[in-house]
């Protein structure tokens, strides 16, 4: 039953890049901005779950579910920081031409680059007591481990929160009418300012969500955002520009095939997504739910 | 006849846009296409040049079948068109937005190492449309700079660079202002004039139509409701009526 | 005709400055040290890809985040020669081949990306580029792997350098300067010749570009193919300087470098790329020598930059004559 667990595993690395890619698809439909500095988000969500795990773990007497409770403390410091680059930089880049608003979230990544180093320094962390303490469990004669299927778990209950928030909400709706038409949404007399800031901020949090719950399985260490932030783009150019189905279509497709590649062909892994992606194009230019 | 348009229709879903419309376009010869809003002259115009792709019909250009030409075809085989809102090559000076079709025209546009002002030829011929069309003091200012009334001129002057046989002009006063409507038109139409050239011009305004055009063709919910010269279709019980009463 | 005037030609206005900037470039081995003419090489290397870059961004209207993988691949080239063909390892045979590949290279992704534009263009570049790092990174035993590979001093025309200080301060930046030159005037040529106004014609505006009878999408790939064999000789020229060449220069990262020297030295200038080219070599190991926090300075200068000068140097410099100019004549009155 091998292939159960790589379909498993595949919809574990579907959950945390479908998070990041939520975030910047929400971004960049609302706001018309490619946020590069998405995944320093991310990173900082993970340094920040790492370090509040590891010293509270440190701390006697601390009962085991603040440690899971303590994974929400990257999505909001991620948020935060989300609701100063937004104020700070974002918010000058309006109108401003292609190049300046893209470098401008460059420059925030190289910030934050460095600003991570200084606040947590060069060093990895290992924060794997939520992983360990849950442990693995039998499923169809394979050993898992259940924290993946929290992680699972915990992002199927946000993303549907989120596709409630966005579809039945009615700051939800005043989202997508201003990601639909700017102007129009200009028009209707839409609050944008304030708009901008919550689709920001909640882009942020859910890359910092992301960056929390990886925290446990795997050592925090610089760089740490480099390589989600491509999976999302890949999911982007997948699944199309601004698409919320594409979204998770395309973390789907890239989940199941990093899932299956890691083990079959490690080497061409990437390579292979890039095959896809580039064949989708071929056929469907603007992606598979682009506008 | 340079361009004659037979039995065409057009059907978006249920709705019938142009439905079995006739007409034909003498050489040298400008007709006016006036009727209300949605009345099918843009779906027309946009047939013409190849933009749209027709359900029924044939369109002629020059005695050759172009119904299902692309629109690229169809300006090599000389139809020039321009839109209602204006196209231009906003940061470039007002000479290179000439130049620019006219390298293409001359197959010169894939020249890589020889500067553009080097082809004195082309400029020069650049420097007669400009002329012609009253553009010569601007032409050195970027085109974003030139006003409402002289971009549209501009806008008719680079479909002209490409030596069309026929124009399709979409509203070429659509914007400008009202006392400025008439020189806009003045220097369009003496230049089409000058040239031989026919043209096909959507227009609002009865008074240009009147002014300025040989014939006039009245469209009305996809067909056409009148045809003549302009004093007569504005003699129409039916056209005064429908088409102008709305006016 | 006396209304045609030189105006953007090589005999125009600025033409005692570029035969200044020349005179000086080859006499300054004389008046740098050792250490700072070598930077001036990574800076003239750079300046080429500058050029290339900018056909893209300011003449074309296409901003690519992933021309670290033209570099990588005139870079890798070199190496690649070096290690599997050492026969063919001479500037001669290596130059050519830099060319091909980076040809190949910019024809297979600029067919993939120029059928889109702005930030899908920017996110296709960005992800084919990343795709070059992951191959060079993770096919070790062909490429090496994160170590990278070493840059042999090569042969020119069978003459031999056995020093690489000697080979850098002498024969190759003499040639450096060379090849600069002639991508200075062949790009300036370009971008003053009809295929340049075609390419600025397509960026102002694409559907009346298509209407004038210029094939829009071919027209982009022609730019794009220059613009990465540009950058591929730029990668390969810089890989003798640097005697080693590692995945980082595919990695997007690096891509990044290239905007932001691109903005730094002014993309809406000719010159500016290579004014933020040699600016920006500078202002890196600089940093880099004075904290070990260097992202955060060249982040902090970004940022500012993009808020407070975004024409960047040679904008700023031009604004500055002109406005020497103005002054001059008003106080002339």
């Amino acid at each position: 039953m091998q292939w159960f667990i790589y379909v498993l595993n595949g919809l574990y690395f579907t959950a945390f890049i479908f998070l990041i890619s939520l975030g910047l698809n929400i971004i960049l439909g609302v706001m018309g901005i490619l946020n590069l500095a998405h995944g320093s988000l991310y990173a900082i969500g993970a340094f920040m779950a790492a370090w509040v795990i590891i010293t509270l773990s440190g701390l006697k007497g601390v009962p085991v579910p603040l440690l899971y409770i303590s994974l929400i403390s990257g999505a909001l410091l991620a948020g935060f920081v989300g609701l100063i680059i937004e104020r700070v930089l974002i918010r000058p880049m309006y109108g401003r031409a292609l190049e300046y608003q893209l470098l401008i979230t460059f420059g925030a990544l190289l910030l934050f680059e460095d600003l991570i180093k200084l606040v947590w320094g060069g060093e990895a962390y290992y924060a794997s007591q939520p992983f360990d303490i849950l442990g693995k469990i039998q499923i169809l004669g394979n050993a898992y481990p259940l924290y993946f299927l929290l992680v699972i778990l915990v992002t199927l209950i946000v993303g549907s929160a989120v596709w409630v928030f966005i579809t039945k909400t009615k700051m939800g709706i005043m989202l997508r009418a201003l990601s639909l038409d700017r102007e129009m949404a200009t028009a209707l007399g839409l609050e944008i300012d304030k708009l901008s800031t919550i689709a920001f901020v909640l882009g942020a949090a859910l890359a910092g969500l992301a960056g929390s719950l990886i925290a446990p399985t795997t050592p925090v260490l610089l760089g740490f955002g480099m390589e989600p932030l491509i999976l999302a783009f890949i999911v982007v150019v997948i699944g199309g520009l601004g698409s919320l189905k594409g979204a998770f279509i395309g973390s789907v497709i890239v989940g199941q095939i990093r899932s299956i590649g890691i083990v079959v062909f490690p080497e061409i892994e990437l390579a292979i997504l890039f095959l896809i992606a580039a064949v989708i194009l071929v056929v469907k230019p603007e992606g598979l739910f682009g506008r | 006849m340079i361009l004659s348009v037979e039995k065409l229709e057009k059907q978006f879903g249920s709705l019938k846009a142009i439905d079995g419309v006739s007409f034909g376009i003498r050489e040298r010869e400008i007709v006016s296409l006036i009727g209300s809003n949605g009345a099918g002259k843009t779906t027309l115009v946009n047939l013409i040049s190849g933009y749209l792709k027709p359900t029924a019909g044939r369109i002629f250009f020059g005695g050759k079948d172009i119904t299902y030409a692309s629109p690229f075809k169809r300006i090599k085989l000389g139809i020039g068109r321009s839109f209602q809102i204006v196209h231009l090559f906003e940061e470039a000076t007002v000479l290179d937005n000439v130049r620019t079709p006219l390298f293409a025209r001359y197959g010169r546009i894939k020249s890589i190492l020889w500067s553009a002002d080097s082809y004195v030829d082309i400029t020069r011929e650049a420097i007669g449309i400009l002329k012609l069309f009253n553009l010569y003091d601007k032409k050195d200012s970027p085109a974003k700079e030139l006003s409402e009334g002289e971009k549209k001129i501009l806008d008719v002057a680079m479909a002209f660079a490409l030596k069309p046989k026929l124009l399709l002009l979409d509203e070429p006063t659509s914007g400008v202002a009202t006392h400025d409507k008439f020189s806009v038109m003045n220097t369009i139409v003496s230049a089409i004039r000058k040239e031989g050239i026919s043209a096909l011009i959507i227009e609002h305004d009865m008074d240009i139509v009147s002014n300025y055009s040989d014939n006039v063709l009245v469209i009305h919910e996809g067909r056409i409701m009148a045809e003549g010269k302009p004093e007569d279709v504005m003699q129409n019980k039916e056209v005064r009526e429908t088409i102008l009463g709305i006016q | 005709m006396g209304q045609l005037r030189w105006r953007g030609s090589i005999l125009g206005p600025r033409f005692f400055v570029y035969l200044s900037t020349l005179v000086l470039l080859l006499i300054l081995p004389l008046l740098l040290s050792p250490f700072n003419l070598i930077l001036l090489e990574y800076g003239l290397a750079l300046a080429l890809v500058g050029l290339g870059f900018n056909l893209l961004l300011r003449y074309t209207g296409l901003l690519s985040f992933g021309h670290g993988a033209y570099f990588a691949t005139g870079a890798y080239t070199v190496a690649m020669v070096g290690r599997y063909i050492p026969e063919l390892y001479s500037l001669e045979m290596l130059l050519p081949l830099s060319v091909l590949f980076s040809f190949i290279v910019s024809f297979v992704f600029g067919f993939i990306c120029v059928r889109h534009t702005r930030i899908f263009f920017a996110i296709l570049t960005l992800s084919l580029s990343m795709l070059v790092f992951a191959l060079l990174f993770k096919l070790y035993h062909i490429t090496g792997g994160s170590d990278g590979l070493y840059i042999p001093i090569p042969s020119v025309f069978g003459m031999v350098f056995n020093r690489r200080p000697d080979f850098l301060s002498g024969f190759f930046y003499y040639f450096l300067v060379f090849v600069f030159v002639v991508g200075f005037l062949f790009m300036k040529a370009v971008v003053n010749s009809p295929f340049g106004k075609a390419l600025q014609a397509i960026r102002d505006n694409e559907i009346r570009a298509e209407l004038v009878g210029i094939r829009v999408k071919r027209y982009r790939l022609y730019a794009f193919v220059i613009s990465g064999i540009f950058t591929g000789v730029g990668g390969a020229l810089w890989s003798f300087v640097n005697g080693h060449v590692t995945p980082e220069v595919a990695h997007w990262f690096f891509s990044g470098e290239i905007v932001y020297m691109v903005l730094l030295g002014g993309f809406a200038n000719f010159e500016g790329p290579i004014i933020g080219a040699i600016v920006f070599t500078f202002l890196k190991l600089y940093a880099m020598s004075f904290t070990e926090y260097w992202m955060f300075i060249i982040g902090i200068t970004l940022i500012i930059l993009v808020l407070l000068l975004p024409t960047g140097i040679a904008g700023g410099i031009y604004r500055l004559i002109t406005e020497i100019r103005k002054g001059k004549t008003l106080s002339g009155i």
